[in-house]
């Protein structure tokens, strides 16, 4: 019993230890190191001369994000990627959040036979590249592409709108991308909402506006809370859809730390700006994820 | 009744508008992969040449082959995995470290793809330093999507795990079965639809994966998803439509299949007389 048990919990255990803790450290250990002339990124950090120790921390790096030499503090281009980037993330959850809800809304209220299938059509996009289906967004919003000619034809405007390469075609692809993951967890919350409530606040007066506002939406809160997170998280890291979809402003911090890894070859500050990222954004959002869960349990009993 | 045909009105405007933004690059994505000519903008006339293009394109292949075996070896690799993770927290109680441990298997749910990329690459490549292993290549990128994947089959094979019935387990250890045999004849069979789902999820994230691949690949390995990110960013080509539609073909299949099995399952436990569990 005690070995099974052991071998049950040991193979995970040692697995998460070796490619999620011993990673994370490595990623601090390289965003301290000084590579000194050989450019060694995992240059020692103790050296011992004659018997004396001395220790090598290299906190440049992180003073490299925030410090450029000719323009001065705060003018990096690494601050100005974190600040795109929480700005795209917020404007995609606001919008993700915007289409979402009524959508998830609906969706629950609809009738119970035709649920699952709306279900289904919500998921089976996901089931297809999710690469491609950016990649079509190229070709849709292009100066000659089906919308602009579509919007041209019927007299809406004179001549294409630049749609493509820009703010715009960066929050269609954003949210168009992350929106299921938007919908999915408000669609279980409010499905499960118990409509007697409801009821009693038409029967009590309340016009379905107030009722919407006063009684659907506060208990939908776990739901709004968990699609925010899911959708604002990656979104921030994103990657592929600023290198399809973007023009050459609209940076994010993904690419760069990709530039900074593969063409820079600046594994130190590659490693600094992940960190950056970890403990100012991630771990808060997941810390705040957590309590909102706990407070949730509570209130339910 | 006026304001409940308001609420119908807008209701289906609504869900047919987010539907139609779903569904309108995919029919982009069909329609141009029989045009005729080579640009995105215009219909020109039907065609086949892009799907015999893709068969003579060596890249796309190999790719595809490369994926599909990364994605079936990471998938077990992870299904495994969560089930030994899922297991140990629904079933052993409080153990030791028990929060760490699922913090560190939930993390990658939150973290940014790129960061997972980056910190596992140093980690390989720390390690290849030292033990001469692993090479950078189709080893770290299974590596790489099997802890992803982990995370998210442990959701799934959880959320199974607390709602069977305790009580069949019991019986079978009170009847004499080693704990290893409940598990493996008991636990197993009874979450299996679990299994099936978390792998199949953890296929797809595997199969669609271009970020942690573009981290951990080596040379001369590129999968699928990273043949057609860089395909994409050279400009149009409608080889990838055609594979597109290919892929979208067999996954609808797919679903559909499964969609008819699991339905006709669910109609036969609702008619069987007896609930025997």
């Amino acid at each position: 019993m005690r070995r099974g048990r052991w071998l049950v919990l040991g193979v995970p255990w040692f697995w998460l230890l070796l490619f999620f803790a011993v990673p994370f450290f490595i990623l601090l250990r390289i965003s301290v190191t000084d590579m000194g002339e050989q450019l060694n990124p995992f240059a020692p950090l103790i050296e011992t001369h004659a018997g004396h120790f001395s220790l090598h921390l290299k906190l440049s790096h992180y003073v490299s994000l925030l410090l450029d030499p000719e323009s001065g503090w705060g003018q990096t281009i690494y601050i100005e990627a974190y600040g795109l980037s929480l700005r795209y993330a917020f404007l995609t959850t606001c919008l993700c959040l915007f289409i979402g809800y009524p959508f998830a809304y609906f969706m629950a209220r609809s009738h119970e036979s035709i649920r699952p299938l709306l279900l289904l059509m919500v998921m089976l996009p996901f089931w297809t590249s999710f690469l491609l289906r950016v990649y079509a967004w190229k070709g849709l919003l292009a100066d000659a592409g089906l919308i602009n000619n579509l919007m041209v034809s019927v007299g809406l405007i004179d001549e294409p709108l630049q749609l493509l390469y820009n703010d715009i075609s960066m929050l269609v692809g954003m949210t168009y991308v992350y929106l299921p993951f938007m919908v999915l967890p408000l669609y279980a919350n409010l499905v499960k909402l118990d409509l007697r409530l409801l009821e009693a606040a038409q029967d009590l007066g309340a016009t379905p506006w107030k009722t919407f506002w006063l009684i659907t939406v506060p208990m939908s809160r776990a739901g709004i809370v968990a699609g925010a997170i899911l959708v604002f998280i990656p979104c921030l890291g994103e990657f592929v859809i600023p290198s399809l979809l973007g023009g050459a402003e609209n940076i994010m911090i993904g690419r760069v730390v990709w530039d900074e890894m593969f063409s820079s070859n600046n594994w130190p500050r590659a490693s600094a700006l992940s960190i950056v990222l970890i403990l100012g954004v991630v771990l808060p959002l997941a810390w705040f994820n957590q309590r909102m869960a706990r407070k949730v349990e509570e209130e339910n009993g | 009744m006026q304001a409940h045909r308001w609420h119908l009105y807008v209701s289906r405007l609504w869900l047919g508008g987010v539907f139609l933004f779903f569904y309108l690059p995919l029919f982009f994505l069909v329609v141009f992969s029989f045009n005729s000519t080579r640009q995105d903008s215009q219909f020109t006339g039907f065609s086949l040449r892009w799907y015999q293009a893709l068969g003579q394109d060596t890249r796309l292949v190999e790719g595809f082959l490369l994926s599909f075996n990364v994605a079936l070896l990471s998938a077990t690799l992870a299904t495994v995995l969560a089930t030994l993770a899922a297991y140990a927290l629904i079933r052993f109680g409080a153990f030791k470290g028990r929060s760490l441990f699922n913090a560190m298997l939930n993390s990658p749910l939150v973290m940014p793809e790129v960061i997972i990329g980056l910190s596992l690459l140093l980690l390989f490549v720390g390690l290849e330093r030292w033990l001469g292993w692993p090479e950078r290549g189709a080893t770290t990128i299974v590596l790489g999507h099997a802890l992803l994947g982990m995370a998210y089959a442990s959701v799934v094979v959880q959320s199974r795990l607390k709602e069977m019935d305790r009580s069949i387990e019991e019986a079978a250890l009170d009847l004499g079965c080693k704990p290893y045999q409940v598990f493996f004849l008991v636990t197993l069979p009874n979450i299996s639809q679990a299994l099936i789902a978390a792998w199949l999820l953890t296929f797809t994230l595997s199969f669609d994966d271009v970020v942690i691949s573009e981290f951990l690949s080596g040379p001369g390995v590129t999968t699928l998803p990273q043949v057609i990110f860089s395909y994409a960013r050279r400009g149009v080509n409608p080889s990838i439509y055609a594979a597109a539609t290919l892929l979208m073909t067999v996954v609808s299949v797919a679903v559909l299949i499964y969609g008819i099995h699991t339905s006709r399952q669910m109609q036969r436990e609702k008619s069987r007389p007896l609930n025997d569990a």
